[in-house]
């Protein structure tokens, strides 16, 4: 597939901590602004400044946000990566060059500009720190005149962002004007542009971190620790923003929230399961390591009945692994997380504004069943920049499950923590303070009977046991089901979860131009609804795709349905960039191709 | 009248303390502990000071870790909720407790493993917050519930039970809390609840975290001879550095010593400890002092008991987060879901781009 008008990705390539963030996100907005969807996707090292970094732009008239492997422009800043860069880079496609950087010999059938953007950069910045940081506002003047980017469009994105700060608006303005200049003097134009369109209006962009953040916010949270670890500090950092902003009194500077910089992770849920017992709405967020140190602890709340919302934004592991990478590596962890019999409600965000309403409703649903309940975001998600409709304020209260009040314990004869009055697994709790001589308890991660004392008799922990299970499939029709998209007559399934929406929904519209259409369901949470159960069986074979290297979503549903795994096929993705279409494509035709030969 | 002849505060009632409560409405369930441990004797001392001081026990929220020490917190106060978290890590579970609910009063009780080996971050940094907390280390230098190992407050020189001699630096819990500026650090010794109740009463009426340091001899692993905590031991080597009575905040009583005989800290509620001198006058309020204090005792082989370090004033946790008054755990959602403006405003914002 060749670019086009408002089909194409630009591909900068810089030096981390170069202040390109600025210059990429005006070039987006102004993308952004002119109607035009748009992406953006940062490829960052593990590293304050000095390393490569590039970052995507997707400009796609179609509406597709996904990765895409092929880059159709490159804006090559950084003499470390030129060379690579710029062989990556195929035929009919853009090279943008900073004169002098180290370039292979390039095919005649690319479109190659060199700018000259230090030596334009040096009158305009004396200072040759800041001239750093200024020298990428040229490519975007450049960039803009090239492919017909509106400057209107790029001074508005750019004021949003500096107005502030006049001094350096009127710096940037001039470096975009001057890239611009230039251009329009000695280059001639691209071969694709992009040309207004009416396909934004009223959208948003925002990075999920961010949407579950301003989901918390609304949620009602009262208390976040957090241990600052990539690729999640950018939520707890954004919710700190937002509640010292809306939640805190700007007459008495008195907070309706805690944050809590935790001395590790393992103290940051411990902060959060505590406050959550007292009766705070409480959330930690983490990732990849961070989520490893929470173990115990989780296997604690899950067995003392403690609600607790967890997000790990997910990272490449094991171990440190790459921690500016993105990866669904950790559903199957996460899913038994703990010594012991466990199994955890899960919410699986495939959007922005998914992040935003799990952000709120993992804590209904945590105080509801109390118990841990995680949100599996992950880097792609949470990191990059995505369009959305704007978020819908919520329409209903928060739901506390079910606690019993001084006044509730007054009409009662007795209170047994761990009872299952109502037949759904689920007991009542009572909250410290609670001023009834009923209402204290002893929470303990030891044995406990249904008054909540220690025993061993064997009898009894099996009958918690088993509560707890039935508590489980009580979840089941209290999380979000999943979205299901049915194509007539299709035989084929493909079934995802997170992030990889994306690449799915342009990877089915690909390959039903190549003839083959698909059913898809797109699951948003663990336990498993029946809907998941009935998408199985009515297809003949299902692609389940996902982003890590063992088919641990596959795993899942094979212990669940065994019956049904000769069914499933594994599509898998886990070099540590987004999942594109193209390799889901690629790997379900070839598949098919097998399937058709030995059938 | 002195405070050692006064009677507790139960004089009006009968058996009965200033809220109407008995001192079975302190106790909890029967312990499980070996006969005669030191723990028991500290539960026996919380029990008498939770009367005494007449705490609601509804108010109390009762926190452990892992070990025979925090099996405790089911020995008393049965009223109260209580939460035996896993092992080193109440201090965090404590943490959101009281920022969760800053009217309730927190009792921790955790042990010398628990503590100074798997828990000693999370303790660290439970002071250096200084989030109000009675945190009590019924500490016996030894794992009981696991037969006998060393734990890290073995002193240098203690010989197990199987023989083997520690050749290991301590961990001095109370000096560590000295030196992270904690508000409230206080040793003492099971077998003396003269000395023990006015500290736990005190301790109690401290705004913010308040260390109490208790030798607790373990009567199974640690009780031989040879051992530096065993009872008799702890009883021939016992400093005090002062007699401490405790004057709560509701009760008017003058304490006339000779000048120069006796200190007074005034606590941040308005009560009062009094420190009665027994060699030379130790001031409680130098913290250089305190941690000299500790160093000597450890060279003399002698436990030094009493109030090591008292600093009334230190800013608790919940003021440095600017809570408001209300317990985050009982704001109404008006009071934390922001209106419908704020989303709009938000949304607005992320279409323009502006910042």
């Amino acid at each position: 597939m060749k670019a086009s008008n408002n089909d194409f990705s630009i591909h900068v390539a810089t030096v981390n901590g170069s202040g390109s963030q600025t210059a990429n996100t005006t070039l987006m907005r102004a993308v952004f602004q002119m109607g035009v969807p748009v992406s953006g996707k940062n490829l960052f090292p593990s590293n304050i400044a000095g390393l490569p970094t590039w970052f995507t732009i997707r400009v796609s008239e179609r509406g597709y946000l996904a990765r895409t492997r092929r880059n159709d422009v490159l804006v090559a800043m950084n003499p470390e990566t030129s060379v690579e860069d710029i062989a990556s880079m195929g035929p009919g496609s853009i090279l943008l060059l900073n004169e002098g950087v180290p370039a292979p010999k390039i095919p005649g059938d690319r479109v190659v500009y060199k700018v000259p953007f230090n030596k334009l950069v040096e009158p305009l910045v004396p200072d040759a720190k800041l001239r750093k940081l200024v020298v990428n506002m040229i490519y975007v003047g450049v960039v803009s005149h090239l492919l017909g980017i509106d400057f209107e469009e790029v001074d508005h994105a750019l004021t949003a962002q500096l107005g502030r700060k006049p001094k350096a608006l009127d710096m940037n303005r001039a470096a975009v004007k001057l890239g611009a200049e230039y251009a329009t003097e000695h280059l001639k134009p691209a071969p694709f542009r992009v040309e207004r369109r009416n396909k934004t209006a009223d959208k948003v962009l925002i990075e999920g971190n961010q949407a579950g953040a301003l989901g918390a916010l609304f949620g009602g949270v009262t208390f976040l620790s957090w241990y600052p670890i990539t690729p999640s500090s950018s939520l707890a950092e954004s919710l700190q923003g937002y509640l010292e902003r809306y939640r805190r009194d700007p007459k008495t500077g008195e907070a309706t929230f805690a944050v809590v910089q935790a001395e590790d992770e393992i103290a940051a849920i411990g902060m959060v399961l505590g406050a959550s017992w007292t009766g705070a709405r409480a959330m930690t967020t983490t990732s990849g390591p961070g989520l490893s140190l929470m173990t115990e602890f989780t296997g604690f709340a899950y067995y003392a009945e403690i609600p607790a919302v967890i997000w790990d934004i997910q990272r490449v592991g094991p171990s440190t692994g790459l921690p500016t990478r993105t990866s669904q590596a950790d559903l199957l962890s996460t899913a038994f997380m703990s010594h012991g019999d466990t199994k955890h409600i899960i919410l699986l965000p495939a959007t922005v504004e998914d992040c935003y309403t799990f952000g709120m409703r993992a804590f209904d649903l945590a105080e509801r069943f109390q118990t841990p309940v995680f949100v599996l975001s992950d880097l792609d998600i949470g990191m990059n920049t995505w369009m959305s409709d704007p978020f819908q304020y919520p329409d209903k209260p928060w739901d506390r499950g079910k606690i019993l009040t001084a006044e509730d314990l007054a009409k009662t004869a007795k209170f047994e923590r761990y009872r299952d009055l109502d037949g759904d697994g689920i007991p009542y709790r009572t909250l410290p303070g609670t001023d009834h001589p009923l209402a204290g308890y002893f929470t303990r991660g030891s044995g406990h009977d249904e008054q909540a004392l220690y025993t061993e008799n064997p009898d009894t922990y099996k009958r918690v046991m088993d509560r707890l299970a039935a508590k489980y499939e009580t979840a089941r029709v209290a999380v979000p089901p999943p979205v299901i998209d049915r194509t007539k007559g299709a035989e084929i399934g493909i079934l995802g979860f997170g992030s990889s929406h994306w690449a799915i929904l342009e990877a089915r519209d690909r390959l039903a131009a190549d003839g083959l259409t698909t059913s898809y369901l797109l699951l948003k949470a663990l336990p498993f609804t029946k809907e998941v159960k009935s998408f199985l069986e009515s297809m003949k074979v299902i692609y389940v795709v996902e982003q890590n290297r063992d088919a641990q979503m596959k795993a899942l549903l094979t212990m669940e349905y065994p019956e049904l795994a000769t069914k499933l096929r594994s599509i898998l993705h886990y070099d540590g960039l987004p999942i594109d279409a193209q390799s889901i494509v690629d790997q379900v035709q070839e598949r098919e191709r097998e399937g058709v030969l030995s059938r | 009248m002195t405070p050692e002849k006064r009677a507790p505060e139960q004089s009006a009632n009968g058996n009965k303390n200033r809220i109407g409560l008995t001192v079975a409405d302190y106790r909890g369930a029967k312990s499980t502990l070996c006969p005669g441990c030191g723990h028991d004797a500290i539960t026996g001392s919380i029990i008498q000071a939770a009367f005494e001081a007449g705490i609601e026990p509804h108010r109390v929220a009762k926190l452990s870790g892992i070990g025979c020490s925090s099996k405790t917190p089911a020995y008393f106060l049965s009223r109260s909720h209580g939460f035996n978290a896993v092992h080193g890590r109440m201090p965090s579970i404590a943490t959101g407790v009281s920022v969760a609910n800053r009217s309730l009063t927190l009792l921790g009780v955790s042990g010398d493993g628990d503590t100074a080996s798997i828990g000693l971050g999370q303790f660290l940094h439970l002071v250096r917050r200084n989030v109000p907390l009675l945190y009590i280390v019924e500490n016996n230098g030894v794992y009981g519930l696991t037969k006998g190992q060393f734990s890290a407050t073995a002193d240098v020189g203690s010989k197990a039970k199987s023989g083997r001699v520690n050749e290991l630096m301590p961990i001095d819990v109370c000096a560590l809390a000295i030196e992270l500026g904690c508000g409230f650090v206080a040793r003492s010794f099971s077998g003396d609840p003269k000395q023990l109740r006015p500290i736990l009463k005190a301790a109690l009426s401290h705004r913010g975290t308040a260390v109490v340091d208790v030798i607790s001899p373990c009567v199974t692993f640690n009780n031989h001879e040879g051992s530096t905590k065993s009872y008799l031991n702890v009883k021939e080597h016992d400093a005090p550095l002062h007699d401490i009575f405790f004057i709560p905040r509701y009760e008017n009583i003058e304490v006339d010593y000779a000048p120069g005989e006796s200190r007074e800290v005034t606590l941040h509620d308005g009560s009062r400890i009094t420190l009665k001198k027994l060699g030379e006058d130790y001031d409680p309020g130098d913290a250089l002092r305190a941690l000299e204090t500790i160093h000597h005792g450890r060279q003399e082989d002698k436990f030094v008991t009493g109030l090591l370090y008292v600093d009334p004033d230190k800013e608790p946790f919940e003021q440095d987060l600017k809570l408001v008054e209300t317990p985050l755990a009982s704001l109404p959602l008006e009071k934390v879901r922001p209106p419908k403006e704020v989303l709009d405003e938000v949304m607005s914002g992320l279409m323009t781009g502006k910042a």
